[in-house]
């Protein structure tokens, strides 16, 4: 059914109709709204045979759904930023477990300097964990890939991150198609754990395992991530046979096939860049889009097959890697070597920053000039930094750097971006 | 597509304004996106919510910075907040105030501008009187409704019966309701200034 509401209560209805056995999670913004919603399904009825757990930290949150997931039942959680840092020990332990917990990350940044804003380095922070890793581009998408995870985890027996981004999705309102419990059944069966702790046929479960066999099982945790590399385009076509939609994937091409100038990215600012597509291809430019559905898996051979034909590639992301520049560029140009292409890392939307169009117009423009740097800060205000480095230079006791810099911007009330 | 921008303060639910309207349009069978500008959601602080309307998929999401349409739902944002930012000439203006453009300082800055987007609505005193506190969002919805034509009223209403529970639906649509007839009233007394100037 047609609906227009907020992406986290998309979000929450597509996770009560998976039939989710057990939610656990801890409040965090942006994340809130998602369990909040849930929570209320449950007390009201309109989730069954579910029990809500509320926990006293993310790191319970996670531990719960690894007990309650090694019990065989179907487990949720969502958290963001901080939250995902705090649980990061039992996140790891979740994958290495083979436990598959589907679990919604409303992408929001990282401190210090403590910020709730939109960015990708939470969920990237996480991206050797052993999860898999999908970024929706739409509410729609997002509400679509709960019901797709919760399949492919089970299947593989691998958890699952959906990450959407934070308020940009979460609190958006926008028009959604909520399918029915009948289309969800249909899709997504019982879950049938290959592991199960039950006291009529006891197993123990967490092996401490040495140099002997280490290296073996965790590359069954590869074996299965490469298995949901073949396994995630086969979900998608069976979910468009049931839902009618695509949804989900590997990877999703926007008019690359003529594109000299190939913009990758993850998330909801595809949308935004398929505007600025439209837009200089009316005027002659061959740009396209590449969107990254799955991030881990990586599908590096989809990646290098939409890439292998343009002369150059901006990956524009968000999220920063301090020290070398790009993460989701790493990955990108693993899946280009040997490729002569030329390849830029443009690092924007870090904490909220707004990505424009207009921003977007100037930079495509630039890279098409063969002008673009290998590293660019998207709209960064140098005078800010500068000023900063300046005093770092001059002066001993420099203070603070974010307060610092916080009063060099001065008053931020009156913005609209 | 059609843009709005709502200016407000916490606790004025500029944030709910922009998701009924977005919902109301949904209804009309239009394709909307609504959503706040993050943060800053303190009682009293300057809140900023968008609203975009269009006939095919928004996949747009970068806050509004050229308006078609601003709803102002503090005056006293007038000279804090640059709240005119990027609003396109001629574009609709909707004030929650019971003065007039040229009492509020703006008679220079709208000098130009056709008189029947110039609107002004006493919202918090019509949602006083209806639903008992001082909530101006949905009466400035309905105003919105009269001055553009962009949605209805039964779709406000329908938006309004989506959000809340139903004494206070029943309360808002009231107020609603007589907003949105404030609203026809002062575009008809501006054609008929129009006409008399003619």
């Amino acid at each position: 059914m047609l609906k227009q509401t907020e992406g986290s209560h998309a979000v929450a209805e597509a996770v009560g109709l998976c039939r989710p056995e057990v939610i656990c999670a801890y409040p965090i913004s942006p994340q809130t709204h998602i369990v909040e919603g849930l929570g209320e399904m449950v007390k009201s009825g309109e989730v069954t045979d579910c029990e809500f757990i509320n926990v006293e930290s993310e790191f319970a949150a996670m531990s719960v759904a690894i007990g309650s997931s090694a019990t065989g039942a179907r487990t949720y959680t969502a958290t963001a930023s901080q939250g995902i840092l705090f649980m990061c020990e039992a996140v790891y332990n979740a994958s290495g477990l083979g436990l598959p917990i589907v679990m919604t990350v409303a992408n929001r940044a990282i401190g210090a300097p403590i910020n709730i804003w939109n960015d990708h380095t939470d969920a990237l922070s996480q991206r050797d964990s052993g999860w898999i890793q999908l970024f929706a581009e739409t509410n729609q998408e997002a509400l679509d890939l709960h019901i797709l995870a919760f399949k492919l985890a089970e299947e593989v027996s691998l958890p699952v991150m959906v990450c959407m981004d934070g308020f940009i999705l979460t609190h958006a309102y926008e028009r959604v198609d909520v399918p029915t419990q009948e289309q969800v059944d249909a899709f997504l069966p019982p879950y049938e754990p290959r592991q199960a702790l039950d006291p009529t046929d006891p197993v123990s479960i967490g092996a401490m395992v040495g140099p002997e066999a280490f290296s073996e099982v965790r590359y069954l945790a590869h074996a299965k991530q490469m298995q949901a590399l073949e396994l995630i385009p086969k979900l998608a076509a069976q979910f468009k046979t049931i839902f009618g939609r695509d949804s989900g994937g590997l990877t999703h091409s926007y008019l690359t096939d003529d594109a000299e100038t190939i913009v990758v990215a993850m998330g909801s600012i595809l949308g935004t860049i398929k505007d600025v597509v439209d837009e200089m291809r009316q005027a002659g430019e061959k740009i396209g889009v590449l969107g990254i559905s799955s991030y881990r898996p990586f599908p590096l051979d989809n990646v290098r097959a939409a890439l292998q034909n343009a002369k150059r590639v901006v990956v524009l992301e968000k999220s920063l890697a301090v020290g070398i520049g790009g993460v989701v560029s790493t990955d990108v140009r693993m899946a280009m070597s040997g490729l002569q292409l030329e390849g830029h890392t443009v690092v924007a939307g870090l904490g909220g920053r707004a990505i424009t169009m207009k921003s977007l117009h100037a930079l495509f423009a630039k890279a098409i000039r063969g002008e673009l740097e290998r590293l660019t800060f998207l709209d960064l205000d140098w005078d800010v930094v500068n000023k900063q480095l300046e005093r770092e230079r001059t002066t001993r006791r420099s203070g603070p750097a974010a307060e610092s810099m916080l009063r060099d911007v001065g008053v931020v009330a009156a913005r609209i971006g | 597509m059609f843009q709005v921008r709502i200016h407000g303060r916490g606790g004025q639910g500029v944030v709910t304004a922009a998701e009924m309207l977005s919902i109301a349009a949904f209804e009309e069978g239009r394709h909307a996106q609504a959503f706040p500008s993050f943060g800053s959601e303190r009682t009293g602080a300057p809140v900023v919510a968008f609203c975009r309307i269009a006939d095919q998929e928004i996949r747009l999401r970068e806050p509004i910075m050229e308006p078609d349409a601003l709803i102002i739902q503090d005056p006293t944002l007038l000279f804090q907040v640059d709240v005119f930012s990027g609003l396109k000439k001629g574009g609709y203006i909707l004030i929650n105030t019971s003065r007039s453009f040229t009492d509020l300082g703006l008679a220079d800055f709208v000098r130009d501008w056709p008189e029947e987007r110039l609107l002004t609505v006493p919202a918090t005193d019509l949602s006083r009187k209806h639903v008992g506190r001082p909530m101006p969002n949905v009466p400035l919805l309905a105003g919105f409704a009269a001055a553009s034509g962009i949605i209805r009223l039964e779709s406000v209403i329908k938006a309004i019966n989506t959000k809340f529970s139903e004494k206070i639906a029943r309360n808002n649509i009231a107020a609603a309701t007589e907003a949105y007839q404030f609203v026809t009233d002062e575009i008809a007394g501006a054609s008929h200034q129009e006409a008399a100037h003619a």
